[in-house]
């Protein structure tokens, strides 16, 4: 299989959020910043590859019926040494994420990907699909964490833009994180077609 | 008065989808139709309620004592998917006239971040057991709300002239987005 | 590549058996080895709001925590000294269950005469841009009549100016507003008994009936 295509269609083509319209909670609960959906997405990324990895390690040895409930041990694991390792090393990151990194187990992209993908492929391709899915959702997450903040504070990453009380304040909170995902959507649909 | 104040906010002032993008999934999936909407909330609000008694069980009387509070995702997340699987085979030995109406949703709702989401977050309100428990049937309610509402909203979209672009999820996500927005105003009550 | 293994009982349950183990072993060993990274990034946390909320000093005396009147939990007081052993402050560590999302906690520093040196929320879910802005909100220095910095809880009426108090709330945010100035009350009164008690209670309880919980 073509590693480099099976790498890129996470981006665009299959993206999770804005295509395959999975782990629509993190994409709507974070991103009121663009550090933040940054931080999400890779944490998710890390998640996702190494929940790859182990499920594509171990296939053959898991009989079908116990499947799944293997799955989400496996990465359960992996979410929980994430939120440990975070608590200790990015402790402000943590805070603001919150709830939902232990959440990132309930993500239908990584048991997604785990039974879809990693269960029939390879070790290396499993991998890749991992890394392409994972950075394709941090994509996602990290645009639209840089749209909010941009349209609702005037700054992007932190930085500012424009003055503050220019913003329509609309955008960090819940009902723009629903619009702004809305209109991006639509703007990926058009672009897909064109 | 602390449960008034619990029950207002969990279904209005901070309900669960339009305020804690928590079961977005199903907000989204399960929300063409009415019916389909009513069904799925009734089995949230069953299963929801039954994982937060028995994880907030496990947490006070194996986790805490054992010292082992970092096992709290794993433990957590096993025992919600074997909840779902036990109530699903009671129910269809019970009342199967019951597991028709609600046996489609229960698969789906292993991975429907809400009832994860309650379950922690009645652990990290310091909730105690009769506190939980209404919080998570408030929450619940709060979800149904959301969903019925917004399937009534769907379901005259469909009949709508929608901008081609925007049809289908980008117009949904938007109404949802005004939906949020008219909940906001709940936020004085309480 | 192998066959896939048969879905026997046996089978699946030394799978589930082994899968479950081999992931809390594993878990068990990361948690050991981060253990002391949470606790000292938790410490260091503490130490560096201590630092900012009050005016300069050489050394923590030992804290304490106080039981407060009006709260279930108890706050903690971390007085501090400069080199002769003279207070210099005191920080107290705050929270309030009225906040928008329930509980938040914040540090709140005093000089000896009761006014406020500095203050750090801590931890908190308030509502990004609305509630959240209570971090820089109470310290501006242009806005005297939102400005807490250099006042006394005992002196000035520490409620929002709706409801008739001397502080002018954050816009569109009464409720985080009124929370954070309950979480601000509760240090001082807490702070006031500890250290009239301390020193031979003179006007012990003058602050508790303006500054209560109302």
């Amino acid at each position: 299989m073509n590693q480099m295509k099976n790498f890129t269609k996470g981006f665009l083509k299959e993206n999770p959020v804005f295509v395959l319209l999975l782990g629509m909670c993190p994409t709507l609960g974070v991103t009121s910043s663009a550090i933040n959906g940054m931080g999400m997405g890779l944490a998710t990324t890390f998640v996702l590859v190494m929940a790859n990895f182990v499920v594509s390690l171990v296939k053959s040895g898991i009989p079908d019926k116990v499947r799944i409930p293997s799955f989400i041990v496996i990465i359960a694991t992996f979410v929980t040494i994430v939120q440990l390792t975070m608590q200790a090393y990015l402790p402000s990151l943590y805070e603001s994420l919150g709830l939902f990194i232990p959440l990132i187990v309930v993500n239908c992209i990584v048991l997604g990907r785990a039974e879809a993908f990693a269960s029939k492929n390879t070790v290396w391709s499993s991998i890749v699909d991992g890394l392409g899915m994972g950075l394709g959702f941090t994509f996602a997450l990290t645009l639209l964490g840089a749209v909010r903040e941009f349209l609702g504070s005037g700054k992007v990453f932190g930085l500012t833009i424009y003055p503050e009380h220019y913003g329509s304040l609309i955008f960090v909170l819940a009902p723009g994180a629903f619009i702004a995902l809305g209109y991006l959507i639509a703007l990926i649909n058009k672009l897909k077609k064109a | 008065m602390q449960y008034i104040i619990i029950i207002i906010s969990a279904i209005f002032v901070n309900n669960i989808v339009l305020a804690q993008f928590l079961g977005i999934c199903p907000f989204l999936g399960v929300s063409k139709k009415t019916s389909t909407a009513i069904g799925m909330a009734g089995a949230v609000a069953f299963v929801m309620t039954l994982a937060t008694i028995v994880t907030y069980l496990i947490q006070y009387n194996i986790l805490v004592p054992l010292n082992v509070a970092y096992l709290q995702t794993i433990s957590f997340i096993l025992v919600i998917a074997a909840l779902v699987q036990l109530v699903e085979i009671i129910l269809k030995k019970v009342s199967p006239a019951l597991y028709q109406a609600l046996g489609v949703f229960l698969p789906l709702i292993t991975t429907n971040c809400a009832i994860l989401g309650v379950a922690i977050l009645t652990i990290q309100k310091d909730f105690n057991l009769m506190e939980g428990v209404v919080y998570a049937i408030s929450t619940a309610i709060g979800f149904g709300l959301a969903l019925v509402i917004f399937a009534g909203l769907r379901e005259h979209l469909d009949l709508m002239n929608v901008p081609k672009g925007l049809k289908g999820t980008p117009i949904a996500l938007i109404t949802a987005g005004i939906l949020a927005m008219a909940f906001m105003g709940f936020s004085g009550i309480v | 590549m192998m066959a896939k293994r048969e879905s026997s009982f046996i089978n699946m349950l030394v799978t589930l058996f082994a899968v479950t183990f081999i992931a809390s072993a594993s878990l068990g060993l990361v948690n050991e080895m981060t253990r002391d990274a949470i606790k000292k990034a938790n410490i260091k946390a503490q130490e560096k709001a201590i630092a900012s909320v009050l005016p300069k000093f050489d050394k923590l005396g030992k804290s304490l925590m106080v039981l407060p009147k009006d709260g279930p939990d108890s706050l903690e007081l971390f007085p501090a000294y400069d080199a002769q052993g003279k207070e210099v402050g005191t920080a107290v560590k705050s929270y309030t269950n009225k906040g928008f999302s329930g509980h938040f906690t914040i540090m709140v520093g005093f000089k000896p005469d009761g006014t406020i040196s500095g203050y750090e929320v801590l931890q908190h879910q308030e509502t990004p841009g609305l509630g959240s802005k209570m971090g820089e909100w109470f310290r501006n220095k242009d806005k005297p009549k939102q400005d807490i910095i250099g006042k006394n809880p005992g002196k000035v009426n520490f409620h929002v100016s709706k409801d008739g108090g001397d502080i002018d709330a954050i816009t569109a945010a009464t409720i985080s507003s009124r929370a954070f100035l309950d979480a601000v009350r509760r240090a001082y009164n807490t702070w006031k008994n500890e250290s009239d008690g301390m020193s031979g209670s003179k006007t012990k309880n003058e602050a508790q009936t303006e500054g209560g919980n109302s």
